[in-house]
């Protein structure tokens, strides 16, 4: 078994009462690309939330590498590794692209350190590189808001690649675009994850079915079953869960 | 100088021309500032436009924290008071010492009180307070306003950024400070001259102040100081910080994900607004004479946001037209019709956030990108 980049234990969230993860143990190893799937209100994003310090939980422990991630709050995470991508494309609508990609290299974010910065030729580099990557290069002097909302989600997935995160957080990265959009984000992704460890929350089960080594169905903020796509897809308690209702 | 904002690696020609474009318009202020006023005012009129220029100051500042961070404080009025305090602690010392000048009278001679702010013997404060001792020398004088009000406003403002207490919230502690400062002043006469504020300066090192020499000076000084205080801010918003502001000031959550700390960086243009305000306080003081409650509470921080607004929200040097352009139209408004002026500014701050939410410098932004043909 490889070594484990995510180790969550007994994570429990309750809003007012309502255990949105209750209990769950989740493990991801190194380099491993895992889908998390799950009916509304299962709880994914709330899991990603806790990871990425969004939301503190009630109770559990979250370990990426050495590091007790619910001891520390969003930037340190940040610094620390972990990279997550929202469901919403959030990107800095009055910057532009090249702006935007930029303020995510991951060095030099202290206070005096962002003052003095000025990009050298490698950030220059990586920035256009990046920009290439994923769809933008014409775009790069264009402010983010002006983009369409496939470009943001790109942009947004651009933004991570400069932060060049060990673990990903991916929340719904294809949700809204168009079935070509689509083809080329699955590339994307498929660059991207590569030496890394992924987090991905999808609910096109084709597109699950392309990326995934290992899915995690969730219920009601508890672990429904894990596995691989196809054994996941035969298990008798998944298939009550999403045809039963 | 809004459009100055741009980075190195997109420097497409539009980029290029807003370079230019924030260059040209310095240039501008800076001659106009240097060269125009001091040629074409009498002393009079130049000593007015010294006044609105230090309120300019913060101005200045309050584009950076409100245009670019998103702070909207009211109560930068705390920080000019600071200054304009700290300053006038400094004359009246110096004044008192002499024994020549109206502050240090023969009665307080006779009553043993040599060196003694006139105002502390009319309330009885026999000894002069141990706060006030070190401001009879000019170098703490000179470092405590730069040093003081940046820092009371970066440790009160972190403490509420860290608490994630943002945006109106923000506000309204602001604004409570701006309401506690006026009335401690007010309440304490025998230590800060209450009401009447602390007027009654002569010299400043020995100079006499009432000369039209030494009244140019100071206004050159003035003008010398904003235009580093403006290129300061221009420095600021060039560099990566200003687009951390931006982001901050648009999606702060999401910045903590591209793991910068926001309240670090709010806190720290905050401290630089309060340096900016506490510079415009300390030469207020010098040249206007006097330190005041009236201009430390509500209403004049209130004022101050106008300047920035009507000025444009996005632009350093907007705002310091914004507080000449109000600063004017308030003496002559003053002089004419006094009764009217408050309903004038309150008219004058509803049109411009309906009608021009980036201020003049906005409008002339729009005129010029049509002029290019650029539409935007």
């Amino acid at each position: 078994m490889a070594a484990l980049i995510l180790q969550v234990d007994g994570l429990t969230v309750s809003f007012d009462g309502f255990k949105a993860v209750d209990g769950l143990n989740f493990y991801v190893e190194q380099d491993e690309l895992r889908c998390v799937i799950g009916p509304n209100g299962a709880g994914k994003t709330t899991l990603l939330d806790m990871i990425c310090g969004k939301t503190k939980p009630t109770a559990g422990t979250v370990k990426f590498k050495n590091l007790e991630l619910t001891e520390m709050i969003e930037f340190q995470i940040t610094r620390a590794g972990v990279g997550r991508k929202f469901q919403n494309p959030s990107v800095y609508e009055d910057l532009t692209v090249a702006e935007n990609l930029e303020i995510s290299w991951p060095k030099k974010r202290s206070v005096f350190g962002s003052l003095f910065f000025r990009p050298d030729a490698a950030v220059v580099g990586k920035v256009q590189g990046v920009a290439s990557q994923i769809f933008l290069r014409e775009q790069l002097s264009t402010k983010a808001g002006l983009l369409s909302h496939g470009q943001k989600q790109w942009l947004e997935i651009g933004m991570l690649l400069m932060q060049d995160p060990e673990l990903l957080l991916l929340d719904e990265p294809v949700a809204g675009m168009s079935a070509r959009e689509r083809e080329q984000t699955a590339e994307l992704l498929n660059g991207i994850t590569k030496g890394r460890s992924v987090v991905v929350i999808e609910h096109d089960m084709a597109f699950v079915r392309m990326i995934a080594h290992k899915v995690t169905v969730l219920h009601q903020g508890k672990l429904l079953a894990e596995g691989s796509m196809d054994d996941v897809q035969a298990d008798p308690r998944v298939i009550e869960t999403y045809l039963g209702h | 100088m809004s459009e100055t904002v741009s980075v190195p690696v997109a420097s497409g020609a539009s980029s290029r021309r807003g370079n230019w474009w924030g260059v040209a318009s310095f240039g501008l202020l800076a001659a106009l500032m240097l060269v125009v006023f001091p040629l074409a005012m009498d002393v009079f009129r130049l000593g007015l436009a010294a006044k609105y220029l230090c309120l300019g100051f913060c101005a200045v500042g309050i584009v950076l924290i409100w245009g670019y961070g998103g702070i909207l404080s009211l109560g930068q009025g705390v920080f000019f008071g600071l200054g304009s305090y700290m300053m006038a602690m400094f004359l009246k010392l110096e004044a008192a010492a002499n024994a020549d000048s109206s502050s240090g009278t023969a009665l307080s001679a006779f009553f043993g009180q040599e060196g003694l702010p006139d105002f502390m013997s009319w309330n009885s404060v026999e000894k002069l307070p141990w706060w006030w001792e070190p401001f009879h020398h000019v170098w703490f004088t000179v470092a405590a306003i730069l040093v003081i009000p940046p820092l009371l406003a970066f440790v009160l403002s972190y403490a509420n950024f860290r608490k994630r207490v943002g945006g109106v919230y923000f506000s309204i502690v602001t604004l409570a400070l701006s309401a506690i400062m006026a009335i401690v002043i007010i309440g304490q006469q025998g230590y800060t001259g209450g009401v009447n504020g602390i007027t009654d300066f002569k010299t400043f090192l020995g100079h006499d102040l009432d000369n039209d020499r030494s009244k140019v000076t100071m206004y050159m000084i003035t003008a010398g100081l904003l235009l580093l205080c403006v290129a300061i801010g221009a420095f600021i918003l060039r560099s990566r910080l200003g687009r951390v502001l931006v982001a901050i000031r648009d999606r702060e959550d999401r910045v903590r994900f591209s793991g910068y700390d926001p309240a670090l960086f709010k806190a720290f243009i905050f401290a630089v607004a309060a340096l900016f305000s506490s510079i415009g306080g300390a030469m207020f003081t010098i040249q206007v004479g006097l330190a005041s409650p009236s201009l430390v509470g509500i209403v004049p921080s209130v004022e101050m946001v106008i300047y920035a607004a009507v000025g444009g929200r996005l632009s350093l040097v907007g705002a310091v037209y914004g507080a000449l352009i109000v600063g004017w139209a308030k003496t002559f408004f003053s002089e004419n019709f006094v009764e009217y002026w408050p309903y004038f500014i309150g008219l004058l701050f509803v049109v411009v956030v309906m009608f021009l939410p980036t201020g003049l410098a906005g409008l002339l932004d729009r005129l010029r990108g049509r002029a290019a043909g650029g539409g935007a």
